[in-house]
């Protein structure tokens, strides 16, 4: 049982630290601020879900285990929040066409 | 394995510290410093240092970054004319000499520090169950060596008064900063309206678990005042007049508290910020409940900066 769970939390990790190293690719490679923000956004997300749902079977006890998810949400919560401001700000500084 | 990551971060930070201080771009560099903070308290995790990790990322990261990103936003206007001024080479050579100079000395005196170093640690753990909180870092803060955190509280109302007092005359006990306006069903005021109720619970419980746990006042405080400068940047409450009675009377009550405490130790316990040993945890804890105020209406004070507008007074001025 324990093997299995393990083996989870691996394969999950390593899929969330891909979709992270997928989401830097982006950010540097990318052309503008709105690109960027879209790989940053959706990547970073999938990754952050990845390696919560990695380490969900390694945390002692329920609590900890909601402690994680809270962190899942808050971080979801603050960057779809903030990627809106910052295209919008991009927007804004953009010569009108 | 632990070694590689820890060098990876050494060598990270050094490098980060090295970009903040090239930066020519003040925006850049204040992002340079806030990225550094948050890798810096890692560094602390990495050290067991949990509650200096959490003042670090709290105060170093976020607040002094907050208070950094204000100042560059006001030096705006006269960034490009300091881009074209350049120092003399004499100059140059001399800032780079004297900050050698300092780092010099300060690596010399980390490495002739005796080993193993000079610690109290072992005279603090007998005496702990004295002051009846678990957490070391607090004992030491609040039993200790309570004379440096009265004094801290002190120095940060004075920062406070000195803010203020940059007011023009004319704006004296208005309200301070820009009065913030954003779209009422934007998504900054989404943000503003759902994350408070959830930030104001997980800071009264960094508060809480401050007593047995990492975690105490001043990251509670960083956190609920980052909550109250988000509703006010979302335009959904403005910033008090800073001659409002209850905003000074928070202001001060902490220190006073403190202080009277500290007096009271004079009589029962022998010493100044001593505690009669039956008493020591609800005092502790009394200090601590008044200080939070103080800290949130002092930090996020700070963060709104000196008075800029006088509604009253423009009313009596041009009344329509």
């Amino acid at each position: 049982m324990s093997t299995l769970l393990d083996a989870i939390s691996i394969v999950a990790i390593v899929a969330g630290a891909f979709f992270y190293l997928a989401g830097t690719v982006g950010l540097l490679r990318f052309p503008d601020a709105y690109t960027r923000l879209h790989a940053l956004t959706k990547a970073d997300n999938l990754g952050l879900v990845l390696v919560v749902i990695g380490l969900l079977p390694q945390v002692d006890g329920v609590l900890a285990g909601l402690k994680l998810v809270l962190v899942w949400l808050l971080v979801m919560l603050s960057s779809a929040a903030v990627s809106q401001l910052i295209a919008r700000s991009a927007r804004r500084r953009e010569p009108r066409a | 394995m632990t070694t590689v990551v820890s060098l990876v971060v050494v060598a990270l930070l050094l490098w980060l510290a090295l970009w903040t201080v090239v930066a020519r771009d003040a925006f850049l560099a204040v992002a340079g410093f806030v990225v550094y903070g948050l890798l810096l308290a890692l560094v602390w995790v990495r050290l067991a240092g949990i509650d200096v990790a959490l003042t670090e990322a709290a105060i170093g990261g976020g607040l002094t970054g907050a208070l950094l990103l204000g100042a560059v936003g006001r030096l705006r206007g006269t960034e490009a004319a300091t881009w074209a001024e350049r120092s003399g080479p004499g100059m140059r050579a001399f800032a780079a000499l004297l900050s050698l100079a300092v780092s010099a000395v300060l690596a010399l005196c980390v490495l002739l520090l005796p080993e193993p170093a000079p610690t109290l640690a072992p005279l603090v753990v007998p005496n702990l169950p004295a002051t009846g909180v678990a957490n070391p870092i607090t004992g030491v803060l609040l039993a200790f060596r309570a004379l440096d955190t009265l004094l801290e509280a002190i120095v940060l109302v004075i920062a406070l008064i000195g803010v203020w007092s940059l007011a023009p005359d004319r704006f004296w006990g208005g309200r301070p900063g820009p009065r913030y306006s954003a779209d009422p069903n934007g998504i900054l005021a989404y943000l503003a309206r759902v994350l408070p109720p959830m930030g104001i619970v997980i800071g009264i419980y960094l508060f809480w678990a401050g007593a047995d746990h990492p975690g105490g006042k001043f990251q509670s405080a960083t956190i609920l005042a980052a909550m109250w400068m988000l509703v006010q940047m979302a335009g959904l409450a403005d910033a008090p007049r800073i001659d409002n009675r209850w905003v000074r009377v928070g202001i001060v009550a902490g220190p006073l508290l403190f202080i009277a405490i500290g007096a009271l130790g004079l009589p029962t316990a022998g010493a100044f910020l001593g505690y009669p040993p039956e008493w020591a945890k609800p005092m502790i804890l009394a200090i601590e409940v008044a200080l939070l105020p103080t800290l949130v209406l002092v930090l996020a004070l700070l963060l709104n900066g000196a008075p800029a507008r006088d509604d009253a007074a423009q009313a009596r001025s041009n009344p329509r």
